[in-house]
């Protein structure tokens, strides 16, 4: 067979001749390329401290986005929890009273918006099914925990800071061809039963 | 016996102690980390600055661990196996001449905590009965697993010992003593006895590898055939003695293999400097870690380095390489010593 990265070798299984028997100047090679490695680059990646770059589409840890007055955009229509393959995503809806206008940006809101970290398998389904641009995968990371039932992630840590300065950036989600595809929803997941 | 006489000793052996112990301990941080920059990875950094204090949070970690000891086990014997090894192995630094004599108020005193005129003769016996702490550890552990590797592990010592005593008998019949300090003393400057006896040399130092039970002689343990070598039902602190026994191990034997070929404290051009009597001992024990430190290295590199031999192998080497190659070395070194003794040149 031709060998493509002519790293390969034929093994013979000759018989040994005596410096080959003594072993010695083979170990004295094998010490020389270890040593070699003391002083090469580390590839280790001191994690909290350092991390890899991500891809730009990388899907981590959901956030729930507020419109640029702050007010929350989800309306809990209920689309992201028919979308999720996974059955992580559930709600609660509620209506908004007189005088909070500046929290919620329509007359519904979802009073309670839980993801469950555990069951979500981040295929963004709920982002791609989303009409109101309220929920996105961003490239955070959903960190680990000792319970169970601290994965079951609420409003708390869903909702983006009020904060303008805090905000979670998606930009770099929302290309133009995302935007062109979620002005065609009726080819995906939200058409009309 | 004087009472200063008293508190010299209690200082030298408390130091002697305490300085092998503490070289153990870091030992295994040294390990670690060596392993992982061969690696090319970066090894344990969290504990402290540089990872500092990763063997004090090992430690810790040994002592709050569950003890075990097995039902049917032989609970004296289970609990003398760890001891013996530990004990035998801090034994054997009573012999090793850490620096020449200092002085202090106008009194010599020898930085060596007994002069045994048959220094070598003792390291030996002390090594000897390091088999015991692994061969009853084995055998009262009641588990077919350790038993098997304490009987390899104590065969393979016994085996690698002969080799390693005759190694050094073609040293001990050029220097004609077997105390240590004679020894390193006759190896002033730079006439190391690795430059007159280079195939004794690394017979002994292959033994030493083996005696340690260090890859790629590491069969006793060998993770990855046995469930874990002798040691498969220890837990808690008396495992950590075995693995600590380990690394005081190391470090004897680096100071030894030290003393005995590479001239212990001395270093070249050491009476030419004119140094004070206390400054050449300070230099001279510094010069002899820099050593011990070399080999310990050394033993890690080649951990990192070698795979492990099979056993068949081991038995192979020790017994129709290592035994004739360490006798044939004896009667060379006798021919030699015959004629320079008998025509001068």
């Amino acid at each position: 067979m031709q060998s493509l990265t002519g790293r390969s070798r034929i093994v013979v299984n000759k018989k040994m001749n005596f410096m080959e028997k003594l072993y010695l100047p083979a170990v004295m090679g094998g010490l020389m390329i270890t040593i070699r490695h003391l002083f090469r680059r580390k590839v280790t990646v001191s994690y909290p401290e350092q991390t890899r770059p991500f891809s730009p589409v990388y899907r981590g840890m959901h956030v729930l986005k507020r419109d640029e007055n702050g007010a929350e955009r989800c309306t809990a229509c209920g689309l992201c929890a028919v979308a999720c393959p996974a059955e992580a995503i559930t709600m609660e809806a509620a209506e908004r009273k007189k005088g909070e206008e500046r929290l919620y940006r329509e007359e519904k809101y979802a009073k309670v918006y839980e993801i469950n970290m555990l069951r979500c398998i981040f295929c963004g389904l709920c982002e791609e099914a989303c009409p109101k641009e309220s929920i996105f995968l961003t490239n955070r990371i959903t960190p680990a925990d000792y319970k169970r039932e601290n994965f079951v992630y609420g409003k708390d840590r869903l909702v983006e800071p009020f904060d303008p300065s805090k905000r979670v950036d998606v930009s770099e989600r929302q290309t133009t061809q995302v935007k062109e595809f979620k002005k065609h929803k009726e080819y995906t997941h939200n058409r009309l039963f | 016996m004087e009472l200063s006489y008293l508190i010299y000793k209690a200082i030298l052996v408390a130091s002697v102690l305490g300085v092998s112990l503490l070289v153990a301990m870091y030992s295994t941080y040294a390990e670690r980390k060596v392993a992982a920059f061969l690696q090319d990875r970066i090894g344990p950094n969290r504990a402290g600055i540089f990872g500092i204090l990763q063997p004090l949070a090992d430690g810790i970690k040994m002592f709050m661990k569950e003890e075990i000891i097995p039902d049917v086990s032989n609970k004296v014997l289970f609990i003398l196996g760890p001891s013996l090894a530990m004990i035998t192995a801090c034994m054997t630094s009573a012999v090793i001449p850490w620096a020449t004599d200092i002085a202090v108020n106008g009194k010599n005193y020898a930085l060596q905590v007994t002069d045994v005129n048959i220094g070598i003769l003792y390291v030996f016996g002390v090594v000897s009965i390091g088999v015991y702490g692994v061969m009853i550890g084995g055998w009262a552990s009641n588990n077919k697993y350790s038993l098997l590797g304490a009987i390899r592990a104590s065969s393979q010592m016994i085996s690698y010992e002969i080799a390693m005593g005759l190694a050094v008998i073609s040293v001990v019949m050029m220097t004609g003593t077997l105390s240590l300090r004679e020894i390193v003393t006759q190896q002033h400057g730079f006439h190391w006895n690795v430059f007159y006896q280079p195939l004794a040399f690394v017979v002994f130092i292959v033994c030493a590898f083996a005696e340690c039970n260090r890859t790629p002689f590491d069969l006793p343990e060998c993770e990855t055939e046995l469930v874990g070598g002798y040691h498969t039902e220890y837990s808690s602190m008396k495992l950590g003695f075995y693995l600590f026994a380990e690394y005081v191990n190391m470090f004897i034997s680096s100071a030894i293999i030290s003393s005995v070929f590479f001239g212990g404290y001395n270093f070249p051009y050491m009476h030419e400097l004119n140094l004070s009597q206390n400054m050449l001992a300070a230099v001279g024990c510094l010069v002899f870690f820099a050593k011990i430190s070399f080999f310990i290295f050394f033993f890690m590199w080649i951990r990192w380095t070698l795979p492990r031999f099979r056993y068949d192998q081991l038995m192979n080497l020790g017994w129709k390489i290592l035994l004739p190659l360490a006798l044939i070395n004896i009667f060379i070194t006798g021919i030699i010593m015959a004629i320079n003794n008998n025509f001068a040149f």
